[in-house]
């Protein structure tokens, strides 16, 4: 009992969608009016609904974390993971105290330092030296603790030789280095990492895992980490959380953890019902669903990919051309990929059923893909579903040397050959 | 039951709601050297690549103080009570500049912070203070300012001379800084929702600076107008700040304990509201 550092009951935090600014002066009041004076519950916390993206919500309350319970032992290095969306960020903003809860509590034992990014409050124009003590003291260090730990900071970074230039002077990964360096020498009982390792290099990364496993096991400190490189997680951490849809679905050692997430991770998708379709809907697209492998749930980048479509054909309709588009397009709505059955030679002859789109080798980059439907019959659009599904793809070891591009630098990864020569 | 009570040694317990009085004095102290770093910054980052650097802070007192003395002493013909104009319109916009900024800075702590206060704690109501500090130092850099016109109007036999108030002067510097801070500290609360707000104080501070007796004495108010003059606190504050310095302007017990009083409503009120909405900005800005 006495060495539970983290205890967490009944967390729940409940978020309002869509537009905000509008009519709240009246709603303010309202809600004033039924929860002050009249006593009643509040009428905009009653219906609420889970975190589901994929279904179109009916009310403008979202419960981001519901009900959540857990304890944390002191020294264990818990693994926060789940699909995009699922509030792990919302929990690590409770637990750092960014925001508040609606309901529950959490309660700490010892100091806590959270990073959920790197660099916090840096500030272009001072020196890095300035912003180690500036960045040190937003992360709750005391002055005089900063300037006992200084060299040993600034070694850690390895940008001693630009150390009283103006930050904005520095490359992004100097700038990263130096931020963590700042953050990895925090003395706190409890250490909150969201993913801010995707930035850096390689060789970087793996510092700071060392560091952070370090920190857990060497210290006796807490860590909780959360991150979508379950390679990194399962490196670091002995425990795992998985947060599906707001619920905390499963809790215990790290590697039962990951299966369960990997196994759970259906994208299995209901398109029966989908509205906003063009097309005669002589043939309708019924279902879909995504997966890396059958062995493997989860898209990453590199590995393989599947579709799996399956079709509608109520009125049994015969034709001899058949033709199904999928394109793919990233969250500005760039188009990245684009596949045809008119690439191929198919028998388009056969109305199928089902249709298997397979890519042995997956080339986008970590983060969420909207993939668009399209299918004629005999020249006519039968049935077209623009952003029909998503594809979450999580990040992967393309190169086979662990070297991960950023997601910013580029969302499409591509084999290449590079020579140098004299 | 027994095994519970013992071992609930928790440092830090998080809930949704909490009473409006929990204001954590405690974390404050522990933040304090944030308080100077932020200070440090603000300074640092206004005169990095400028070519007149800390210059730029007796600049705008100055021209403020030409256009002044141009349009409301010479073309308006405004009493300053027997000061010398400059000297006079000085000595106002020293004092209800530091109020001035004060206000508008902390209105938009929230809105201008987010991206800190969005990644990571600590007590917010640093930054703001931290604001106040800064403001102070800008202040004093100005209050040299008036001390060389005073010193050039002395040499050319003005009239005017320092009295006893001027030991109340620490008084006034703080009662400027809390009562912006106070304001600033509602608004910028407010704003978070209602951004409404936002465009009210660009322009409402410059309205009420008309209201206190920056361009006019208050001795030379049209009696109706007097009361309702009075009833600003800045008033009572910049009477008693030239009352100090210059020997003229309306110090009794009376004008600077209203201001104290009002100051320290404003101020309650500002910290309640503000500790209220730290908790849950983030997601509604």
């Amino acid at each position: 009992m006495s060495d539970i550092v983290i205890k967490v009951e009944d967390l729940s935090k409940a978020y309002q969608i869509g537009q905000i600014g509008t009519g709240t002066i009246s709603r303010d009041l309202e809600r004033f009016w039924t929860t002050k004076v009249m006593g009643n519950p509040d009428p905009f916390l009653k219906i609420g609904e889970a975190n589901d993206r994929s279904v179109k919500g009916e009310s403008d309350i979202v419960w981001s974390l519901r009900d959540v319970n857990f304890e944390i032992n002191q020294g264990d290095a818990i693994g926060i993971i789940g699909k995009n969306g699922a509030g792990k960020s919302t929990l690590l903003k409770l637990l750092s105290r960014v925001t508040s809860p609606t309901t529950g509590e959490i309660r700490i034992k010892g100091r806590i330092a959270s990073l959920l990014e790197v660099g916090t409050g840096f500030h272009p124009e001072l020196s890095g030296r300035e912003n180690i003590f500036l960045n040190g003291a937003i992360l709750g260090m005391r002055k005089s603790e900063i300037s006992r730990k200084l060299d040993e900071i600034i070694d850690f970074s390895g940008v001693e030789r630009y150390v009283d230039t103006p930050v904005k002077r520095y490359s992004s990964g100097m700038y990263v280095r130096l931020a963590f360096a700042v953050a990895a020498h925090l003395e706190s009982e409890i250490l909150i990492v969201d993913e801010v390792l995707a930035v850096g290099d390689a060789e970087f990364q793996k510092k700071c895992l060392g560091k952070m496993g370090d920190i857990s096991k060497g210290e006796g400190r807490t860590v909780l980490f959360v991150s979508h490189n379950m390679a990194a997680v399962q490196n670091l951490c002995n425990r795992g959380l998985l947060i599906e849809n707001g619920s905390m679905v499963h809790q215990g050692d790290i590697n039962g953890t990951i299966t369960r997430y990997l196994q759970g991770n259906s994208f299995l998708d209901d398109l029966s019902q989908v509205r906003g379709r063009k097309g005669n809907g002589k043939i309708k697209f019924q279902s879909v669903n995504v997966y890396g492998n059958q062995l493997q749930e989860s898209v990453i980048s590199g590995q393989q990919l599947h579709i799996d479509l399956k079709l509608l054909n109520l009125e049994n309709i015969t034709s001899d051309r058949i033709r199904l588009d999928v394109r793919v397009e990233d969250d500005f709505g760039q188009r990245l990929s684009w596949v045809s059955s008119s690439l191929v030679d198919i028998d388009d002859a056969i109305v199928p059923q089902q249709i298997r789109i397979f890519y042995p080798r997956n080339n986008f980059n970590n983060g969420i893909y909207f993939a668009t439907l399209f299918l004629t019959v005999d020249g006519e659009v039968a049935d077209w579903i623009d952003n029909a599904f998503q594809i979450i793809v999580e990040s992967g070891d393309f190169f086979n040397n662990g070297r991960l591009v950023p997601n910013r630098q580029s969302k499409i990864l591509m084999d290449f050959n590079m020579t140098f020569s004299s | 039951m027994n095994d519970k009570s013992h071992s609930d040694h928790w440092s830090l317990i998080i809930k949704g709601h909490t009473s409006l009085f929990d204001v954590k004095f405690k974390d404050l102290w522990h933040y304090r050297d944030l308080l100077f770093l932020f200070v440090k910054r603000d300074f640092i980052s206004f005169y990095k690549q400028t070519v007149l650097g800390p210059l730029w802070f007796f600049i705008q007192p100055l021209f403020t103080t030409l256009v002044f003395t141009f349009v409301f002493g010479n073309l308006a013909n405004i009493s300053t009570d027997g000061l010398p104009q400059q000297l006079f319109y000085l000595s106002g916009i020293t004092a209800w500049n530091y109020f001035a900024d004060c206000l508008t800075k902390t209105s938009t702590v929230f809105r201008d912070n987010v991206s800190i206060f969005g990644k990571v704690y600590f007590p917010r109501l640093i930054m703001p203070l931290s604001i106040v500090v800064s403001n102070l130092v800008r202040f004093v850099v100005q209050l040299i300012l008036l001390f060389i016109m005073m010193a050039y109007f002395a040499f050319e036999g003005a009239d005017f001379h320092m009295t006893y108030a001027i030991f109340f002067f620490p008084l006034l510097v703080v009662l400027m800084a809390l009562l912006g801070l106070g304001l600033g500290l509602i608004i910028t609360a407010m704003t978070t929702k209602y951004r409404d707000l936002s465009f009210l104080v660009t322009f409402g501070v410059q309205l009420l600076m008309y209201g206190t007796t920056v361009i006019y004495p208050l001795s030379s108010a049209p009696e109706k107008y007097k009361a309702i003059i009075a009833l600003n606190p800045m008033t009572g504050i910049i009477e008693a700040f030239r009352f100090a310095f210059l020997g003229r302007g309306e110090f009794t017990p009376w004008s600077i304990g209203y201001s104290i009083i009002v100051t320290v409503i404003v101020l309650f009120f500002g910290i309640i509201i503000f500790n209220k909405t730290e908790k849950n900005f983030v997601d509604t800005i």
